[in-house]
């Protein structure tokens, strides 16, 4: 994705900014609706070009009482739209009415952070997952950088796209329990640890249900490397790989 | 799905900050170049900001400056407003703030360390773009790259000042054999309760790495002191 357009109508004197590329990055995210909410899992990884530099990162943050946000992308900018977000509860708290931000009315309000700062050429390098679960109604929609918004029963950013989809598209059901949901979780995610080259060994579920949000520790995946075809590939074909 | 992040150009200088048992160590090189040429072989890259937080600077020598001269300034008036010594969490907000509102036109990457009553001993690393990671040590800067491996094995935790304090000077001593962009000397800056600590290792008090030498005057003292005298009966 490029955002390198020359413009030249004295944008330094106006102040204005364009965003043209990241450079602290996350990972996928991926989430499921499961029976009792949504889960979410991410690794704790925050990659510097292909340095894995920052491995203690987490990158998915309660919001309020109802929401989860998990970040892939620029983590600065994931710092500063958790600030934004902070305001937003905050404000939503000093009404002192009642009502509280629910899922749904956080990912509009992302929505439309997201859309405005693209349609300006300056995005926030992100993309967002927000899960959530209000008068017990669970949600879960994501957030892109250039502002595509939807919803869906399970969600993945980055990598995940690409290998943790077709996963959760054959083997999600509704009212999955939150074991059957964790391991499904750990199934992409090792696979992603397998695959994405940007993935880190370290990873943390997050649970959000009616009760609120938990965050479980940081913790590692066992991997498998024992299959007969690993142990000597070339054999059959010197110079192969 | 656009994987080519343009990865940072590499920054001149290696900069280190490391927690302790009672506070932190910061440490850095001392080569500013400009292109090929070594302008400044003594720079002092640890910056104070209050009695209590410095900053270690790498990348634009012009954009470090400029960004804790700023923060150093609201940071004494921060200071005067709140009546006691501002912390390092606060210190290293100020930095992101600058560094995140400005992250097109600035290139630098910062280390904030110190100390203060309320958390202790702080490092808060402040990579290009403005994300601000609070870490138990950080490494920053060119020379950096040749050290992950070593943090690796070498980093524990709750070291003794001494400990930490050799780390930090191997560590950046390594680096600046490996990496053309640091060199020079070896300044440390200790920060805890008791107060603040300067030291200063030049070149020739630091131990010698893989396929390095021995320093001599000169060549003479090695061709007179070689070639044992004749033996006399």
């Amino acid at each position: 994705m490029t955002f390198t357009i020359p413009i030249d109508n004295g944008d330094a004197l106006k102040n204005s900014q364009r965003t043209l590329y990241p450079y602290v990055t996350g990972t996928s995210i991926v989430a499921i609706k499961y029976k009792d909410g949504v889960l979410m899992a991410s690794d704790m990884g925050g990659s510097y070009g292909s340095t894995l530099r920052y491995k203690n990162i987490e990158r998915v943050k309660a919001i309020g009482k109802h929401s989860l946000l998990g970040a892939s992308g620029e983590i600065s900018d994931f710092q500063e739209i958790l600030r934004y977000l902070d305001e937003l509860i905050l404000n939503d708290n000093m009404w002192d009415d009642g009502n509280s931000l629910g899922p749904k009315e956080v990912h509009n309000y992302l929505t439309r952070v997201m859309y405005n700062r693209r349609n300006k050429f300056n995005p926030l390098w992100n993309t967002l997952v927000l899960g959530g679960v209000k008068n017990g109604e669970s949600y879960l929609g994501m957030v892109s950088m250039i502002g595509v918004s939807f919803e869906d029963n399970h969600v993945a950013t980055g990598f995940g796209n690409h290998l943790a989809r077709p996963i959760l598209r054959d083997e999600w059901h509704a009212d999955l329990s939150f074991e059957d949901g964790v391991k499904l979780l750990e199934k992409c995610m090792r696979v992603l640890l397998y695959r994405d080259r940007s993935a880190i060994n370290k990873l943390q579920i997050a649970k959000i249900t009616e009760e609120g949000v938990t965050v479980s520790q940081p913790y590692s995946l066992k991997t498998f490397w024992e299959f007969q075809a690993f142990h000597n590939p070339t054999a059959g074909a010197q110079g192969s790989w | 799905m656009d994987l080519n992040l343009d990865a940072p150009h590499s920054m001149g200088t290696t900069i280190i900050g490391v927690t302790y048992n009672g506070g932190v160590v910061l440490g850095a090189d001392s080569r500013t170049s400009t292109g090929m040429y070594v302008a400044n072989r003594a720079s002092d890259k640890i910056t104070q900001l209050t009695d209590n937080v410095y900053v270690c600077r790498s990348g634009s020598a012009a954009d470090s400056q400029v960004v804790s001269d700023y923060v150093r300034y609201f940071l004494h008036q921060h200071t005067i407003q709140l009546g006691q010594p501002a912390t390092v969490k606060v210190s290293a907000n100020l930095i992101r703030m600058l560094a995140y509102n400005n992250k097109n036109m600035l290139q630098t990457g910062l280390i904030v360390g110190g100390w203060d009553k309320y958390e202790g001993g702080k490092i808060y690393g402040i990579p290009l773009g403005g994300t601000v990671v609070e870490q138990p040590f950080a490494i920053e800067g060119s020379g950096s790259s040749y050290l992950y491996g070593f943090f690796d094995l070498a980093w524990k935790e709750n070291m003794t000042k001494e400990e930490a304090e050799q780390l930090v000077v191997k560590a950046v001593s390594l680096a600046i054999a490996r990496d053309g962009a640091s060199g020079g000397v070896v300044r440390t800056v200790i920060i805890n309760s008791e107060g603040v600590t300067r030291n200063f290792y030049p070149g020739d008090k630091l131990q010698l790495w893989h396929e390095e030498l021995e320093p001599q005057n000169s060549l003479l003292d090695i061709l007179n002191a070689a070639g044992p005298e004749p033996m006399a009966m």
